[in-house]
């Protein structure tokens, strides 16, 4: 337990350290969204209806920038082994890892995406709908990510196959994520149910992702 | 020990599994050659137009045994992947290296024919049915499979890395589509046409979706042959260069 | 035949399965040939070399 949180605290103080890997994050975040009604025209009955979705795609692909990241630099100088002999199952090294990456990437976009959702016209009373929708999905995002960085860590191109590889596995999660925001919206009663079933597999993408990841990995650590 | 578990570790060794494959495929080709043409000569011959549909369900023929075979492929994908990693069966990583293009082209066949099959059925090329959505995530599983092993030099870490990835898409691939179905119940009351099929429209069904069977396991293991030959070559010419160094070397002194 | 109004649908469909299978069957046909001759080719080289016994210069 405590190698655990040793090394999700050390992960956590490399983050804040080089703030550059979040705010690079960040600001890819709010460009694209920013793009979009460039792109679309200013309709803002129109931009009001996509937001919920285009926040949570712009989301995806803000986090799929910083996920390469997660390996790299152990295995570039070695602790990435020592992990894998260490007496800290290498599986639940990953897990540290991943939620590092959640507290310190996926949590603020989570909490930038009502502020973008201004510039979409988004139905203020949905900020707290997608709020929630958001912290219940990203621990997904990185858990699920973690797997296609341990996958491409020595792949040539690695951080677009890395997208490639990813972007299938965030289906549930998108899809559970924009319905549990609709139910809000509308007002039904499948709110609680969607939320349930994203948080499920926020759950099970916990329990999982570690030991596909960590299979991966020992495969390249030699 | 079950035939399965024997067959499999008969054909472990290359050698043996050429032969054993070079002996039968000819038969292969032409039973699927026949039941292909066969389902054929019903299909355009014999099966009646739909109730509904009228005769673009002959488009079913052809589009169902694909989506089958699509999911099918992923299937033998996912088992080979299975067989290497736990049991380190000689083969397996030539059996799921082989499979993916095949697979991949019946996903697209899938795709293709189910969007020129939805034109006329709900009046735009692409829907996002439930099927069709899921095939769509079925085809970037294959692509990502495809992809990260061409990324990979080290052949022996790219088959174990590729394997991985199957186990992790064929545990997902469920979810994926039930989330695509739950999905398109929200926004789609169901268009679906009639699921079940008439008795007159199962037997073309059946004979086409055999023919096609034998027909990818044909190309599986004509695939599994080419591999096993281009990993011999290889071997054969790494030990060449090995000779010519060590003879270099050897003239040198 | 007549196939009805959206004939050339079908017609789509079944060129388009056509054309994907045989460009699938060519190139593992195709490719089947392309490594039988390398694996040829190998052999005879590797034949070669250990009959002549003396080293065959350099690459």
């Amino acid at each position: 337990m405590s190698g655990f949180l040793a090394l999700l605290r050390r992960d956590l103080m490399l983050a804040v350290r080089e703030g550059s890997a979040l705010g690079t994050a960040l600001g890819f975040y709010l460009m694209v969204v920013a793009m979009l009604p460039l792109g679309l025209g200013p309709d803002l009955k129109l931009l009001s209806r996509i937001a919920p979705g285009v926040l949570w795609i712009a989301l995806l692909l803000a986090a799929l920038l910083s996920l390469p990241r997660m390996f790299e630099a152990d295995h570039e100088d070695g602790s990435l082994e020592v992990m894998a002999t260490a007496p800290l199952p290498l599986e639940l090294a990953v897990a540290a890892k991943a939620l590092a990456h959640w507290i310190s990437t996926g949590i603020p976009l989570a909490l930038m995406a009502p502020i973008l959702g201004l510039m979409l016209n988004l139905e203020l009373a949905l900020t707290p709908a997608l709020v929630a929708t958001m912290l219940a999905g990203t621990p997904a995002v990185s858990f699920l990510g973690s797997i296609g960085a341990a996958l491409t860590l020595k792949a040539r191109r690695g951080g677009l196959l890395l997208a490639l590889l990813v972007l299938p596995l965030y289906v549930p999660t998108l899809i559970f994520g924009i319905s549990t925001i609709g139910f809000a919206s509308v007002g039904q009663d499948g709110f609680a149910a969607s939320l349930l079933v994203l948080m499920a597999v926020s759950v099970a993408s916990i329990a999982v992702a570690p030991v596909a990841a960590a299979a991966a990995l020992r495969l390249q650590v030699s | 020990m079950s035939p399965m578990q024997t067959l499999t570790q008969r054909l472990a060794n290359p050698t043996r599994f050429m032969a054993f494959s070079g002996a039968i495929l000819p038969w292969m080709a032409v039973a699927s050659a026949l039941l292909i043409a066969y389902a054929m000569y019903l299909v355009f011959f014999v099966a009646p137009p739909d109730y509904q549909q009228g005769e673009t369900v002959k488009i079913m023929y052809i589009h169902v045994p694909s989506a089958w075979l699509a999911l099918g492929g992923y299937a033998i994908i996912a088992l080979s992947s299975f067989g290497l990693l736990v049991f380190r069966h000689p083969l397996a990583d030539v059996s799921a290296k082989a499979a993916a293009p095949i697979g991949a082209a019946f996903t697209l066949a899938a795709l293709i024919t189910g969007a020129l099959w939805g034109k006329p059925m709900w009046g735009t090329y692409w829907v996002w049915d439930a099927r069709l959505t899921s095939m769509l995530m079925l085809f970037f599983l294959y692509l990502g499979l495809i992809a990260l092993r061409s990324s990979l030099e080290d052949e022996a870490l790219a088959s174990k890395l590729t394997a991985v990835l199957a186990l992790v898409g064929v545990s997902i691939l469920p979810i994926i589509k039930f989330s695509v179905d739950w999905w398109n119940t929200l926004h789609q009351p169901s268009t679906g046409f009639t699921s079940s099929v008439d008795a007159s429209m199962r037997t073309p069904l059946l004979i086409s979706a055999a023919g096609f069977l034998l027909l990818f396991i044909a190309l599986h293991l004509k695939a599994m042959q080419n591999e096993i030959m281009r990993r011999r070559v290889k071997a054969m010419r790494v030990a060449e260069v090995e000779r010519g160094d060590r003879l270099m070397s050897a003239g040198a002194e | 035949m007549d196939l009805g109004p959206h004939a050339a649908f079908i017609w789509a469909s079944y060129g388009a399965f056509v054309l994907i299978l045989a460009l699938l069957v060519g190139w593992i046909w195709l490719d089947g040939r392309r490594q039988a001759r390398a694996l040829a080719d190998a052999d005879r080289r590797g034949g070669r070399r250990r009959s002549s016994g003396a080293a065959e210069g350099s690459p």
